[in-house]
Parts: structure tokens; C-alpha cells; sequence
């Protein structure tokens, strides 16, 4: 049972982690990009507001960081767990 | 020399290498034909599938989209790449650990039922058919435009060129031809891009311009840019309207992107799932030095062509019809660029002849309308070396660039299709007792068929063809990309849910697009126009809604019926973890 236990908390973290970078995810883009910016005005940046960057530079950073974190934890999760590739 | 030779001799150098690389990277087994052996490196898979998802509209026409609408297309560039956090999260890593060639091959074996699979091959073929049929007629104009040569010839010789690679080395050789054609594109886009930048703002990185300060006005560049769109009553670059129809569309793009299966595939072909995590980050890098820099380029295209027109500032004079610049001569002749002095002042008056306010402001100043009478988008980044004043040989690099962003885009597109139906159709449906041998010159002859297909409707175009791409990519968000995440994560989505839920997606979608753009987007026939649309939504932003109501009713209907059978649960649990993703390769 006890592989069946690892597996089962493999995927949880598994959600977990998608989980909380679809969440940075959708605020990088339809957050600070598009919804909250007007929240985020008052920031200025090279001669516009934070959101505007965010729609047209920072959330392609944001997603960049996102995808190489996800690949870097998973392939450890992998180990920690027993399922990775031999 | 003059500069249609220089082209020539450009294009035709990169397409020896092409062929070079296709001789060498001949496909002699299924599975180097459909996955490329499995054997290659995640950068390069990367790179390759950075060329295949930038097409001829992401290379020629995103920057002029951004330019002319400013800060509310800032969704093409956010839905093309958030795409792909979805694809590396909740896709790729579990399809190829599912080990098979083709997208609609998981379908069929995951919800157990050839209807599925069915179901899944008629997306495919629908949204990469109208898909390519954009690629092939974006080839044929990029020769026509550097080339001289019609449309037709040139679209004639890409699809030979295509054919010559894609038969001979399937995925094998299109992958490393879709490297070599990613070099070649991204280089065409990037060095223009920084001269424009320097000249602009002095900084190297357009990135960077794009925020800094216009060194001739001593201001930020979008200030200028917003003050001199302000004087001539275009709306503001910075400016947006309706956040919540702008983030609906990116979502749509976003569910889009993930779902396209000529992207997806891409991810069988590196060695392990790993390898298709990283690779999903390394392919996001090479898209993203593109797509960072296509808003810059297109701000400080706006820009220059503002100065040129009001190079007083807007309360002097307009530009004298002698003294427009070579380039105006050279692009006024393809057509895509016109001028017509209106008020025969000699002066070419560039001005939103829509406002009410800057009517008023005509009417004072003997304007008789808006004189650059066509300005076709494209322009931006195909003139742009000429704008900038750079050498011929950049010139051709543009028109190496913008052939090798359709070519690999094809190629990529066809490679979907065929396999889809060499191997989910021929070998899966109708004769699965085919040898290797036999599935082999199956694909190949689906290939050179669908090259021919391809090829006749890009020179037939249906009438719609531009709107193909939105049904492709509402199509993408509401069938294939719910189906695909249920099934792996959800291990209770049994057969009837999942087909039922990809109907539901694909006919309402469709239905949707064909009540408000007419029946297969005949003009004249659509049943509904755009006042009546539903909560304000129009077609284009349709996906998410379509996936909603995929996801929908395959949660009801999967309740009713009967959990799926032990294996097909076993299956999903071993799809989840990556161990064994060597031994479940092929058949």
C-alpha cells in the first residue's frame, strides 16, 4: 500500500502546485494586465501604468518563470516520490 | 545587384538548406516519421516548436495589429504565451507519457471508443485544414510581395518545397528544418527591430526603448506616441476599453493555444516526460524573444510613421507629396499602401477623418479628408528595414523570415493531419492489421495528399478565409482541450461524458460562428447580427464558452452513465507519473 500512498501524495502536490501557479498565472495576465489595472495606475513606468507593461511584457516574464519553477520542482517532486524515469 | 535578386538568392540559400537538412534527417520508421524517433533534445524541440506555432500572422501581422489597435491587442500577445503555462501544466508532460504519436490516438484509448476518436479526428481535421489554408496563401503573398513573381507560382513553390521535406522526412525532417527556419525568422525580426530602437531611443534592446525616452521629442516614447495619436484623433495607444471582453478573448486565446494539437504533438518527441516539462519552458523562451519584441516594434513603427507624415509636428504642415520617403514609392506599387491628395495642396494629411472634433479641425485647416487612404497593417514589419534604412540584405532576410514563418507552420500543421489520418483512421479504424511498412508509405501518401489539398485551397480560398482562424481556434478551446485535461485528470470521465462533452463544445461553437458570420461564413447568410449577441459576447471570444459547456456536459452525462472499465482507471494513474515512459513507446 505504500506505493499507492506515495502516489497519491505525488499527485496532490502535483495539484498543489498547479494549483497556486494558475493563480499567479491569471493575475499576471487578466490581473495586473487587463482587471486590476486600474488598480495598479498609480504605478508609473516608462511612461505608462504597471498594467500596461504587464499586458505587453510582464506577464510573458511572469509565465517564463512559471513554466521552468513547474519543471524544476516536478523533476524533484519525481525523485522525492519514487516516479521518476530510471 | 538589385534588391529582387539579393531576395532571390537569400530565399533560395535557405531553402538548399532545408532540402540539405531533409536529405539528412529522412524518416525510415513510423516512429521516426510521426515522433521523430523520440530523440530529440528538449532545447532544440523547443526551438522547433517555437517555429512551428509562429505562423505567417505571428511574424508579418502581429506587430501591426498591436500597432494600429495599441494596448487592447496587448491579448495576442498574452493569450499566444499564457497558452502555453496551460500546456505545460495540465497537457504535455502526461501526454507523452502516454507515449503514442497522435492526439486523437489518446482520445480513442483513454475514453475506450472509436466514436471518440472519430469525434476527435473531425476537430483535427477542421481547425488544422483552415489553419493552413492561412499558412499557404501567407507563403504565396510573401513571394509575390520580394520575389516577383504572382501569388500563385509562389504559392506553388512553397507547397513543393514543403512536400519535398514533409514526405521525405516526416516529423523527423520537419523538426530540424523548423529549427533551421526559426534562426532564419528570428533573426529577420529582431535586427530591424534593434536599429528601429536605437534610432528611436538609443537604447539597444527594443524592449527597453519601447520604455525609455524618444530621443528627438526629449519625452517617453508612448507619451509622444499618445499625444501625437491624441492631436490627430486616433484613440490612445495606452488606452483600453471593456477589461472584461479583452480578458474573455485572451482566455479564448489562452484555451486556444493549449489545444491546438500540431503543438502538442511536438511534445512526443523528446525522450522523456522531463524533457517535455522543460521543453514546454525552452519553446515559451524562443516564442517570447519574438513576442516581447513585436510591441515595441510595433509602438516605434506607429511612431515613425506619424513623424514622417507631420515631420512639423501635427500643428505645421503635412508632408510634401515629393517628399515622402522611397519606401512610401516602393509599397504604394503592391498595393497595400495608398495616397490621394485630397484637397490638392500638395500635403498629405494623415488624420482620423472619423472624429467629430478633428472634423472641426478640418474643416478650419482645408482638409478634405483622410489622404493616406489605405495603410494595410502588414506593412509594419515587411517595410520595416526600408523605414529604418537599412542595408538590401536585411531587406531579404525579411522575406526569408516571413516564408520560413508559413512554411514551418505548414509543415507542422500537415504532419497533424496526416498522422491523424494514417494512424488514427487507417491503422486504428479501418486496417488495424497494417505493417510498419505499409503504415509507413500510409503516411506518407496522407501527406503528399493533404500538401495537395492545402495547396488547392490556398489557391481557392473558401470565402472565409479570414475567419478561418478563429474558427480554429474556438474550435481548439472548446473540444480537444477539455477533453484532453479530463482525461487525465479525471479518472471517473468515462466514454459517453467525453463524447458527448466534445459534441456539445464543437456544435455550439460552430453553431455560434455560423449564426452571427453566416453558414459557413457565406456573407449574407448569417441568421443573427451583432447587436443580438449573446451577453454582449461576439463570436471570436467564444471558446472559453464552448469549453464550459464541453466540460459541462461530460460531467452530467459521465453521472449518468457507468464508471469507465479498471484498466482505462489504471491508465490514467500510470499517465500521471512519469516512471515507464521508456518502455511506452509506439506500438
Amino acid at each position: 500500500m505504500s506505493d499507492n500512498d506515495s502516489a497519491t501524495a505525488y499527485w496532490k502536490a502535483n495539484l498543489r502546485l498547479i494549483t497556486w501557479s494558475l493563480i499567479i498565472w491569471a493575475l499576471a495576465s487578466f490581473g495586473f494586465g487587463i482587471l486590476l489595472r486600474p488598480l495598479v495606475a498609480g504605478i508609473s513606468i516608462g511612461g505608462t501604468d504597471l498594467g500596461f507593461w504587464f499586458a505587453q511584457q510582464g506577464s510573458i516574464l511572469v509565465f517564463l518563470v512559471l513554466i521552468f519553477y513547474y519543471a524544476w520542482r516536478m523533476n524533484r517532486l519525481d525523485a522525492e516520490h519514487g516516479v521518476d524515469e530510471e | 545587384m538589385d534588391q529582387t535578386t539579393l531576395n532571390i538568392i537569400v530565399v533560395g540559400l535557405s531553402f538548399v538548406l532545408y532540402f540539405g537538412i531533409a536529405f539528412w534527417a529522412k524518416a525510415g520508421s513510423t516512429s521516426e516519421f510521426y515522433a521523430a524517433g523520440r530523440g530529440v533534445n528538449p532545447v532544440v524541440n523547443g526551438m522547433a516548436t517555437a517555429a512551428d506555432w509562429m505562423s505567417a500572422a505571428s511574424f508579418i501581422s502581429m506587430a501591426g495589429l498591436i500597432a494600429f489597435v495599441g494596448y487592447n491587442n496587448s491579448s495576442y500577445l498574452m493569450g499566444w504565451t499564457g497558452g502555453y503555462v496551460l500546456m505545460a501544466m495540465l497537457l504535455a508532460p502526461y501526454l507523452r507519457k502516454f507515449g503514442k504519436y497522435t492526439v486523437p490516438e489518446f482520445v480513442g484509448d483513454r475514453f475506450y471508443s472509436n466514436t471518440a476518436r472519430v469525434v476527435a479526428v473531425i476537430a483535427l481535421i477542421t481547425m488544422s485544414v483552415t489553419y493552413v489554408i492561412g499558412q499557404m496563401t501567407g507563403a504565396g503573398v510573401a513571394f509575390s510581395r520580394f520575389l516577383e513573381v504572382s501569388s500563385t507560382n509562389g504559392l506553388l513553390i512553397a507547397s513543393a518545397v514543403v512536400f519535398v521535406y514533409a514526405v521525405l522526412g516526416g516529423m523527423k525532417g520537419i523538426t530540424y528544418t523548423q529549427v533551421a527556419q526559426y534562426c532564419v525568422l528570428i533573426i529577420a525580426y529582431t535586427i530591424p527591430a534593434i536599429f528601429i530602437s536605437m534610432q528611436l531611443t538609443g537604447k539597444f534592446l527594443p524592449q527597453v526603448g519601447l520604455f525609455s525616452e524618444h530621443t528627438a521629442s526629449g519625452q517617453y516614447l508612448l507619451v509622444t506616441l499618445d499625444g501625437l495619436l491624441n492631436d490627430l484623433g486616433f484613440n490612445q495607444y495606452t488606452t483600453g476599453s471593456s477589461p472584461w471582453l479583452m480578458a474573455l478573448f485572451t482566455l479564448s486565446l489562452m484555451i486556444g493555444t493549449a489545444g491546438l494539437p500540431h503543438v502538442i504533438i511536438r511534445f512526443f518527441t523528446v525522450p522523456r516526460v522531463a524533457d517535455a516539462r522543460w521543453s514546454a519552458g525552452w519553446a515559451l523562451v524562443f516564442i517570447a524573444l519574438l513576442y516581447l519584441t513585436a510591441p515595441a516594434v510595433g509602438a516605434m513603427a506607429r511612431l515613425n510613421i506619424m513623424t514622417t507624415m507631420w515631420p512639423e509636428g501635427v500643428q505645421g504642415e503635412a508632408v510634401a507629396v515629393e517628399d515622402l520617403p522611397d519606401w512610401f514609392e516602393t509599397w504604394r506599387v503592391t498595393g497595400l499602401l495608398g495616397v490621394e491628395d485630397k484637397n490638392g495642396d500638395g500635403r498629405i494629411q494623415y488624420y482620423n477623418d472619423k472624429s467629430a472634433a478633428m472634423q472641426q479641425v478640418a474643416a478650419e485647416r482645408g482638409w478634405q479628408g483622410n489622404e493616406l487612404v489605405t495603410f494595410n497593417q502588414d506593412i509594419l514589419v515587411l517595410a520595416n528595414p526600408e523605414i529604418a534604412g537599412l542595408p538590401g540584405w536585411v531587406i531579404a532576410l525579411i522575406a526569408a523570415g516571413g516564408i520560413a514563418a508559413a512554411l514551418s507552420t505548414a509543415a507542422g500543421l500537415l504532419l497533424a493531419i496526416s498522422s491523424a489520418i494514417s494512424h488514427d483512421l487507417i491503422k486504428s479504424v479501418i486496417n488495424p492489421n497494417i505493417s510498419e511498412k505499409g503504415e509507413l508509405l500510409a503516411a506518407r501518401i496522407s501527406m503528399a495528399v493533404a500538401i495537395v489539398v492545402a495547396t488547392y485551397l490556398g489557391l481557392n480560398p473558401p470565402g472565409f478565409a479570414a475567419q478561418t482562424v478563429a474558427l480554429a481556434f474556438g474550435l481548439a478551446a472548446a473540444s480537444l482541450f477539455p477533453t484532453l485535461m479530463m482525461g487525465i485528470f479525471s479518472k471517473r470521465m468515462n466514454s459517453a461524458g467525453a463524447t458527448a462533452g466534445m459534441l456539445a463544445g464543437l456544435i455550439s461553437t460552430t453553431l455560434y460562428l455560423f449564426l452571427y458570420l453566416g453558414w459557413f461564413f457565406i456573407p449574407g447568410t448569417n441568421m443573427l447580427t451583432a447587436d443580438q449577441y449573446l451577453f454582449g459576447i461576439p463570436p471570436t471570444h467564444f471558446g472559453p464558452v464552448g469549453a464550459v459547456l464541453n466540460f459541462a456536459a461530460a460531467y452530467i452525462v459521465s453521472n449518468m452513465t457507468a464508471e469507465p472499465p479498471k484498466e482505462i482507471q489504471d491508465l490514467v494513474e500510470s499517465v500521471r507519473v512519469p516512471r515507464g515512459a521508456g518502455a511506452a513507446t509506439g506500438h
